[in-house]
């Protein structure tokens, strides 16, 4: 199913949180809503789960207009929330068992989907403990298994990894990456940008409420005014001359130095890199240290926002 | 079956499962009315049958006229099953009374005997009896001098010291009126205690709404396809169902434990604890509708609670509140669901006497429930 968020609009008093959010998100597709705190992403997922109602736009599943309270269309979606929502003195059982109820489940189909989920999140030992004697990561799978009872087509995982060790993340993403893999829709919001760039197909950049960027990973890269970066650490630093000559090298795009240590932005690492330290060698400065890193979503934030993921 | 409706029992049957599970619930919810109940039960008079002993009330007596009447008063007022006589000189008895030890003294002043005598049959001025009593206990004065006076009057109204044949001017004859076998005062501490605290869980009911809404559970039950009146109901039904079940423990326990008996309609019984269940699911709801923080409207609650249950005669019967204040009290719900309780216990009435603490019950859950509509807020949590 195709979910689409249309010129969404979302006050809360005087604060604009949502401004005229667009895009679509189509089957076996995961799509990454990046932001920083505070950005707007869980107030779009409200929306788009049915739980708020814009004030302006509309959100539609496969074309038909999805409404708040108990508007059928809520049936095709599952939310993981990015609290942790669970009764932690009832068994695990007894939590699927609660929220299958809220989607009309019952009896046998109950069971097989109970047993079902339970198998997916690699719980199927635990089902009979409470959530509040497991750690940390199994109660974020169970919080997952319980969106997953009544087999959406559209899934909405809000942060679903905050506070969990990387072994359970990693479990996260497995379970994300078969539900994608049996076509459904996935919509995941996070301000990791390494998460999106593990699991999502499409990134939708979102700040002060607003849509900066929609596209793949690697269109994000392409289009955004980033680089790559080589990081250089000297014994002493390179003189102005030096500089200049690197600066003008073909590819080098930007050229810092910082104390020591010179940073060099370029379009290849490959290419740049040999030019870069072959014309300071043979200036007499020998290099002590050297680190290099590819361009990635932060840089791309950065570029389009003027500050980082994590300072926004 | 329909979605709403499956996810209706679903919804329920998890506020029970929790409420079950949790121990400290179940303590303060059946536990404590039962424990409560017991111990005001008992000071109260316990089931009436005459099986447990009467408190009596330590009194001292100063005889300085030590005559043939007042050792005869005082043998009597001494045989009296409400009072613990201490013959004492008038100074012990005055410092006793005053450090609280004695509710009251008596003393008969010297010649009482001539002049009672006398003064009976016209001739000369009549005799003063003191009575000194302890002010921080209203009613012993009255009690102890209607104890004295009947005293007094029995033994000086024989012959030996008027003359003649002339038996006592009358007969008190002692009768408990009530429609019911026989008046148990654990029926109304239970009554009571089961009010106050099955609306205490009605507390709870609110205050858990409360944490769902901070935790982030309600937003994600608002996720799934159901419409307010099922989230919402749900939960009244839940809380009038556990309110139900406190109420068959606690009166199981009254009536095999206690000697609490139905002795009115069972019907109205249950049209009664029906309502009253109704009541502590809606003043839950309204908890949740008005509340913000979760430490704040539990204060506010309870001590709201308190007063209701004080005011509709939970701890002591409203029979004994000032005349206004039982007018005024007709306007508390809890008073009609505590008197409805009792006319269909202790005093044995029939399913009409039912009818209008029913009545007023729902009326009362009606307009909780109406706030809780008009000031919960939906889209929060």
């Amino acid at each position: 199913m195709q979910l689409v968020a249309d010129r969404l609009h979302k006050k809360f008093g005087a604060i604009t949180a949502v401004a005229g959010v667009s895009f679509a998100a189509t089957p076996g597709e995961v799509l990454g809503l990046l932001g920083p705190n505070g950005a707007g992403k869980s107030t779009i997922i409200s929306m788009l789960s049915g739980l708020t109602k814009p004030d302006m736009g509309a959100v539609q599943i496969d074309g038909r207009p999805l409404g708040t309270g108990a508007d059928p269309g809520k049936q095709c979606i599952g939310l993981v929330t990015q609290e942790i929502t669970l009764l932690e003195d009832l068994p695990a059982r007894m939590n699927l068992e609660f929220f299958g109820g809220l989607y009309g489940l019952s009896g046998h189909k109950l069971a097989a989907r109970i047993a079902a989920v339970l198998e997916l999140t690699s719980l199927s030992d635990r089902a009979g403990d409470a959530p509040k004697e497991f750690s940390g990561g199994m109660r974020r799978r169970l919080n997952i298994a319980c969106a997953l009872l009544h087999e959406p087509h559209i899934l909405l995982l809000d942060e679903p990894t905050v506070g969990v060790d990387p072994q359970s993340r990693n479990a996260i993403f497995e379970t994300i990456e078969v539900l994608a893999g049996e076509g459904r829709t996935l919509i995941y919001t996070t301000h990791y940008m390494e998460e999106v760039e593990r699991l999502c197909d499409r990134v939708v950049i979102i700040d002060h409420g607003k849509v900066l960027a929609d596209d793949s990973l690697s269109g994000l890269l392409a289009s955004a005014p980033v680089a790559n970066k080589l990081t250089l650490r000297y014994d002493l630093p390179p003189d102005r001359a030096a500089l200049t000559e690197i600066t003008g090298l073909p590819g080098v795009i930007q050229v810092d130095l910082a104390g020591t240590q010179l940073s060099v932005s370029a379009a290849d690492l490959g290419t740049a890199a040999p030019r870069v330290l072959e014309r300071l060698a043979a200036r007499g400065f020998s290099c002590q240290e050297l680190t290099s890193r590819r361009a990635n979503l932060e840089d791309v934030f950065l570029a389009l926002t003027g500050r980082t993921l994590r300072d926004a | 079956m329909s979605t709403a409706f499956t996810a209706f029992r679903a919804l329920v049957r998890k506020d029970i499962a929790l409420f079950v599970r949790d121990r400290r619930a179940l303590v303060v919810s059946v536990l404590t009315p039962i424990a409560v109940a017991a111990f005001f039960g008992s000071l109260f008079g316990g089931t009436g049958s005459g099986g447990s002993p009467i408190s009596r009330m330590p009194v001292g007596i100063t005889d300085l006229d030590n005559s043939a009447l007042t050792q005869a008063v005082v043998e009597s007022l001494t045989q009296d099953e409400s009072l613990d006589v201490q013959m004492l000189p008038e100074a012990q008895a005055r410092q006793l009374v005053k450090s609280g030890k004695l509710r009251a003294t008596m003393v008969f002043p010297a010649g009482f005997e001539t002049a009672a005598t006398g003064a009976l049959v016209g001739l000369g001025k009549m005799p003063d009896i003191q009575l000194l009593y302890d002010p921080s206990q209203s009613i012993v004065r009255p009690m102890v001098a209607g104890l004295l006076t009947q005293h007094v009057m029995q033994r000086i109204s024989r012959p030996n010291f008027i003359g003649g044949t002339r038996p006592a001017p009358f007969n008190l004859v002692d009768t408990a009126v009530t429609t019911g076998p026989r008046y148990n005062s654990y029926a109304h501490s239970f009554a009571g205690m089961s009010i106050q605290f099955i609306l205490f869980m009605g507390i709870d009911a609110g205050i858990t709404l409360l944490l769902m809404r901070q935790e982030g559970l309600w937003r994600r039950l608002r996720a799934a396809p159901l419409s307010r009146g099922v989230l919402v109901g749900s939960r009244a039904v839940a809380t009038m169902l556990i309110s139900m079940l406190i109420l068959t423990v606690v009166y199981l326990v009254a009536c095999l434990a206690f000697g609490v008996r139905i002795a009115g309609s069972v019907p109205g019984f249950i049209m009664i604890a029906a309502a009253f269940s109704l009541l502590a699911a809606t003043t839950g709801l309204m908890i949740s509708a008005l509340g913000r923080s979760v430490g704040a409207t539990r204060g506010v609650a309870i001590f709201s609670v308190l007063v209701l249950v004080m005011l509709g005669g939970a701890w002591v019967p409203s029979f004994l509140f000032p005349e206004w204040l039982q007018h005024v009290t007709e306007f508390v719900p809890t008073r009609w669901a505590v008197d409805g309780l009792d006319a269909m216990t202790w005093r044995g009435l029939p399913l009409q006497s039912a009818l209008a603490p029913t009545a007023i019950l729902i009326g009362w859950s009606v307009l909780f429930a109406s706030i809780a509509v008009w000031r919960f807020s939906w889209e929060d949590g």
